[in-house]
């Protein structure tokens, strides 16, 4: 039982990060019908950046907690800024394009934003400083580490304030109004321009929020953890059902939780046959599962019809 | 032909046609012989390891090996069938991928290389190694360990590390007789590397008494261990036996102790680097590693390898560099002795090689394996490797 436990905790850490960098893909989805692949490097930008801050702080003595408050402050604005550039020079020239134009032009920015990080940070693995004492408490025989706790929290915190702004602001309605129709919304007076950028910008800061947290969870960064956490989160968000914000996060807590589970049980559950090293191919597994079966995903309605 | 722009005096026009001549003749007298710049022969050593993706680290360091190597040839002048030397290093990147490393394999029997050094894996070596054999172009690897690669019937296979014949053998031993293991875990990333020591770790701890409790898989990319490790805490191993590179194992070890996983954690030669200690943290602290060969102290010249490294390259060794430069070394030896570049005819002799390297006097044996490999075995002391014991070379 204390298994089971440990495992749906490790789950639901992973499920949390999965769907804070879900959110990215959905929200930009939802608005432009386009597939953002160069998310999951904004992710690593923002993992990198913060290591570089906390290491460059390490020697000033400030309390780790601090240091990883000040890390993401300044890697947040790094990725909004790097996603404001994407936006607005490899994907707006494109804006009326074929859809398969913007989608390479996508592939062309990962591949160079991966380039690009592997010159500044080399291409070396950085240890992560420990941001968070390593405290464990114990439920019914599970380890949960303080850092895990404040994870979810955060995680479920920061998912929280997103939902209520998208359903509850100006913002958030300009925004919905853009992903309805934007030709409409641009004569009722919305900034659609400016919409569009807000939407990447938002997206990124919980990517640089995200790469915070899985380079203190799995306490490594490296220039090339973008593309398969990328390739997950996008999962996560076609599981959810794309286009869709709750959906998003659903998909991502759910693919956590099926990869974890997954990985611990395989082995009984089809006699040896096939081990833990099976471990990705529930992500995409659960694609194509999703894909065939339900398009539209777990929550989405209208995507069959605009994909 | 290009036109020319400006007329050239009478006199270097001359001086063109009169080299010109020259090599027309030189290249004339001697038909068999490889490409020849005048009185200079050009000797190509093509190199292949990782550059880019998650091993792009070791992949740099073995290049950095072969450069020095190269160099150093380079200087001192060597000559062959009375011309003046010059060797040339070919670096390509197999993307430790096994279809890259066939592609890169090819693209250097299509220059016609004298020579390879490498690849770094296990997986790009053994298949690029069956393009080199139709070739006829030697291969030394100073890295990839897995036994296949020696034991395919090629002749033009060596390498100048212990397999992981020999390597499972020693951390068998260490773990059930200095260690006093009887349960152990296993976990190994599924490569050609982590499956292949996994395996001889298993079969020599099994032969020893001890007993595998668990034994669970991961791959080469990964970063979350948290689900195979919590299955492992519940067999409650003396020891994990983590079979994979260093850019896996550190993670893993410090995600294993936020678990609560008090077994002992012994890893291979791909994780016995710095790397591995900054990725682990404090974690690693008192954990093993095992290492081919024995500590760069105590190899006849390592200590001035070490130092001749860090003043050129403004970095620590990662690990295979000094065996990469030896492979180039013994490489270079054996050409010296067949007095020829020339593949078919020096081939014979590296299998006949005696010479005393960096890291140890090679010898090899039929297979093209060495004949005495030693492996050494590490513990991590506040943030160094530092030597245990040599667990003897390991007969055959």
């Amino acid at each position: 039982m204390d298994i089971l436990l440990q495992q749906i905790i490790n789950g639901l850490v992973l499920g949390s990060i999965y769907a804070l960098v879900a959110l990215g893909y959905t929200m930009v989805y939802g608005i432009l019908g386009l597939i953002n692949f160069a998310h999951g490097e904004v992710v690593m930008v923002g993992a990198l950046v913060s290591y570089s801050v906390m290491m460059a702080l390490v020697p000033s003595g400030l309390p780790p907690v601090l240091l990883a408050l000040i890390s993401v402050l300044v890697a947040a604005p790094i990725c909004m800024a790097l996603a404001w550039a994407i936006e607005r020079y490899a994907y707006r020239p494109l804006r009326h394009a074929p859809k398969l134009t913007p989608l390479i032009s996508a592939i062309g920015v990962s591949i160079l934003l991966q380039n690009l990080a592997m010159m500044i940070w080399g291409r070396g693995y950085h240890a992560f400083p420990d941001i968070l004492p390593v405290v464990n408490f114990e439920i019914g025989g599970a380890q949960i580490t303080l850092l895990q706790t404040v994870t979810i929290g955060l995680a479920a915190i920061t998912m929280g304030v997103l939902a209520w702004m998208i359903q509850r602001t100006s913002l958030g309605q300009a925004m919905r109004a853009t992903a309805e129709n934007p030709a409409i919304a641009e004569l009722m007076g919305i900034p659609v321009n400016r919409i569009i950028t807000l939407t990447f910008v938002i997206g990124a800061a919980l990517a640089a929020l995200a790469g915070l947290m899985v380079g203190a969870n799995y306490s490594v960064a490296h220039y090339y953890m973008g593309f398969m956490l990328g390739l997950k989160a996008f999962t996560a968000a076609v599981l959810g059902g794309i286009g869709n914000i709750t959906g998003a996060m659903l998909g991502g807590l759910l693919l956590g939780l099926i990869e974890s589970l997954g990985a611990g049980y395989i082995e009984d559950i089809t006699g040896g046959v096939l081990g833990s090293h099976y471990q990705d191919i529930f992500a995409f597994l659960v694609l194509i599962g999703v894909l065939v079966f339900r398009p539209g995903g777990l929550m989405g309605e209208r995507v069959s019809e605009r994909a | 032909m290009t036109p020319i722009l400006h007329r050239a005096p009478r006199k270097s026009l001359s001086l063109i046609a009169l080299a010109m001549l020259t090599l027309g003749i030189t290249a004339c007298g001697k038909k068999d012989a490889p490409p020849a710049a005048g009185n200079e022969l050009v000797i190509t050593i093509g190199h292949a390891a990782p550059l880019t993706g998650p091993q792009a680290h070791l992949g740099k360091d073995n290049e950095n090996g072969a450069v020095m190597a190269i160099d150093e040839l380079n200087s001192r002048g060597m000559t062959i069938d009375g011309k003046k030397v010059k060797f040339v290093l070919v670096s390509e990147d197999d993307q430790a991928d096994p279809k890259t490393g066939t592609t890169v394999a090819q693209k250097f029997v299509d220059k016609k290389v004298n020579g390879v050094v490498g690849h770094l894996n296990s997986g790009t070596t053994i298949p690029a190694s069956r393009i080199y054999s139709e070739a006829g172009i030697p291969q030394i690897s100073g890295s990839a360990t897995n036994p296949t690669y020696t034991q395919q019937g090629f002749k033009t296979t060596f390498r100048v590390f212990a397999n992981d014949i020999h390597q499972g053998q020693a951390l068998a031993q260490f773990a059930t007789k200095s260690l006093k293991a009887k349960t152990i875990a296993i976990v190994d990333d599924r490569t050609a590397y982590g499956q292949g020591l996994a395996d001889e770790f298993k079969k020599a701890a099994e032969a020893d008494g001890a007993k595998i409790v668990a034994q669970e898989f991961t791959t080469d990319k990964a970063t979350d261990f948290k689900a195979i490790l919590t299955k492992i805490k519940a067999s409650n191993p003396d020891i994990l036996f983590f079979s994979a590179m260093d850019a896996q194992g550190g993670p893993a070890l410090k995600q294993a102790r936020e678990l609560g996983l008090k077994a002992t954690f012994l890893i291979g030669d791909g994780g016995c680097t710095p790397e591995f200690i900054k990725l682990a943290g404090n974690a690693a602290d008192g954990q093993y590693c095992s290492l081919p060969g024995v500590p760069l102290e105590k190899m006849p010249g390592g200590t001035v390898f070490k130092d001749k490294y860090q003043k050129r390259y403004n970095q620590q060794i990662q690990l295979y560099a000094p065996y990469v430069y030896d492979a180039v070394m013994v490489m270079a030896d054996s050409m010296q002795r067949a007095n020829s570049a020339e593949p078919a005819k020096y081939l014979p002799e590296v299998g006949k090689s005696q010479y005393q390297g960096v890291t140890a006097k090679t010898v090899f044996d039929a297979k093209g394996d060495l004949a005495s490999p030693a492996v050494s075995i590490y513990q991590d002391k506040g943030g160094n490797w530092s030597y245990v014991e040599t667990v003897g070379a390991v007969s055959k």
